[in-house]
């Protein structure tokens, strides 16, 4: 493995319960001691400790059961929240597929979302515009593209978001478990896609209860359970544990 | 860096336009609305205080309306910012992209709805006989300069408390509706009795709102006026920073 392009060490991440500030001003300042007791103390934690690097160019598969804070992973690895604890390194930009349209407004058309989606991302307005015809042709809308995406159906969403993200040339892509949506033909180009992007040298984490397509794509695996890394290995030895 | 800022830039203009679209979309008057608001607002006060109080101003509708344009910026903006981010859970959720830019598109938006109804103004002053004067040049960008910082500075500290504390929402519209009174916007600040001369003052928005007037109806600007809102803006942009700086990085979490 060469150089990390992500590094965790050590990393925790825990939540607050729930917020006794969201019952108003009113509530939080009567019960002061209270609510700043509860406040220290209903913490929930996600993550404990986790350590893991990812190489350049290496893709690596996430599994676990719901809730075991896949997708707290991937959050932390795209700096949308910071641990509470531990080190986070990432190198390269990063691109995120974390949800089906998520980032998208549904007023605005396919192709104006493109726009904002990608400037979003982190091109500038150029960069998307020579990208444009690619990301129409490859989500294969067709004249949906100019019509607002409101009306757009589940599959077509995840067609668009899927298409923007894979063609704004990421280093690191970050997909959570999206191809459950799109249809056979297009989950096929899904993984062509990714593949490719394999080949080219990028980093890939993967999110994913297809143990298929984890094998497929992934160099190694890593399996949360209870919080915590329980195996990292390559597919073939993590996934007879885990099914 | 160049390519830093270029990128600032574009995705403020993105965001920006987004606004714009979805502001007025399916409604039929569109961007009239804009204009349609302030000047029904000047109505209601010029039957209140000038035809049911005769308030002793000459050119009492010019006079309201070089006064309710911009405050309409300012509440437009103010009132919106606790929403901005809530607004916009999705992209916050997803993608970690600068969160100030959602608010600079908001003021940037409605700044540019205030721009489209200068012409509304020129329309009244023609209507009393009078007309623009050449001071505008620089006097409307300069005012519109400090309005801005102060909106964006105000947005910057309400709306990332408000994801914290929801009430701030309701208690913005009470403040912005004691500002609006508070504030020499329907009454000149010679008509404030002695003795509160002070509420003038301390209300962060009269020198401002104040300065707007002068120049809108005689083209003058007051230095001291123009110092103090600056001053003004500047402080609120210090805290306001201050606040968002501290609280930023959670918004992800408690969306």
């Amino acid at each position: 493995m060469n150089e990390p392009a992500i590094l965790f060490d050590r990393v925790s991440k825990s939540y607050h319960l729930y917020h006794p500030m969201t019952g108003g001003i009113k509530s939080f300042l009567f019960h002061l001691p209270e609510a700043v007791k509860i406040l220290k103390n209903s913490r929930y934690e996600v993550l404990k400790e986790v350590t893991f690097q990812v190489g350049k160019g290496e893709s690596l598969g996430i599994i676990g059961r719901n809730g075991a804070g896949k997708s707290t992973l991937l959050g932390l690895i795209a700096g949308i929240i910071k641990p509470t604890q531990g080190k986070i390194a990432v190198q390269g930009r990063i691109s995120s597929l974390l949800e089906l349209g998520g980032g998208f407004h549904p007023e605005l058309t396919g192709r104006e979302n493109i726009v904002m989606n990608g400037v979003l991302l982190g091109l500038t307005k150029n960069e998307v515009f020579q990208k444009m015809d690619e990301i129409i042709e490859f989500s294969d809308l067709g004249d949906f593209i100019d019509q607002p995406i409101k009306i757009y159906s589940s599959g077509m969403l995840a067609r668009l978001g899927f298409s923007v993200v894979a063609n704004l040339d990421p280093e690191i892509l970050l997909i959570d478990e999206i191809l459950a949506v799109g249809d056979m033909e297009f989950q096929k180009k899904c993984l062509k896609k990714m593949m490719d992007f394999k080949k080219s040298g990028a980093t890939m984490v993967f999110v994913s209860h297809s143990m298929e397509n984890i094998k497929l794509l992934c160099d190694r695996v890593i399996w949360i359970d209870r919080h915590t890394i329980k195996i990292v290995g390559s597919p073939e030895e993590v996934i007879p544990h885990y099914v | 860096m160049n390519s830093k800022i270029q990128y600032y830039i574009d995705l403020i203009a993105v965001l920006t336009q987004k606004e714009m679209k979805v502001r007025y979309k399916s409604t039929f008057f569109g961007y009239l609305w804009s204009v349609a608001y302030p000047l029904a607002f000047a109505l209601v006060f010029f039957i209140a205080f000038k035809v049911i109080m005769r308030i002793q101003i000459e050119n009492y509708a010019l006079f309201l309306i070089a006064g309710l344009f911009p405050w309409q910026w300012f509440v437009n903006s103010v009132n919106t910012s606790p929403t901005v981010f809530l607004g916009n859970v999705s992209i916050i959720k997803k993608i970690d992209f600068p969160r100030n830019s959602l608010l600079i598109a908001t003021v940037l938006q409605d700044a540019i709805h205030f721009i489209l109804s200068i012409p509304v103004i020129v329309l009244f002053l023609f209507l009393h006989d009078q007309s623009p004067s050449i001071s505008w040049l620089y006097g409307i960008p300069i005012l519109m300069g400090i309005q801005f910082l102060l909106i964006y500075s105000l947005s910057l500290m309400i709306s990332s408390i408000n994801l914290f504390f929801r009430d701030l929402e309701r208690l913005t519209l009470l403040l912005t509706t004691f500002l609006f009174y508070f504030t020499p916007i329907i009454y000149p600040e010679s008509m404030i009795p002695d003795g509160y001369k002070i509420l003038f003052s301390i209300t962060p928005l009269s020198p401002l709102m104040v300065s707007w007037r002068h120049l809108f109806l005689e083209g003058t600007l007051n230095p001291i006026f123009l110092i103090v809102s600056f001053g003004y803006s500047v402080l609120f942009f210090i805290i306001g920073s201050l606040i968002y700086r501290k609280l930023s990085w959670k918004f992800a979490e408690v969306l």
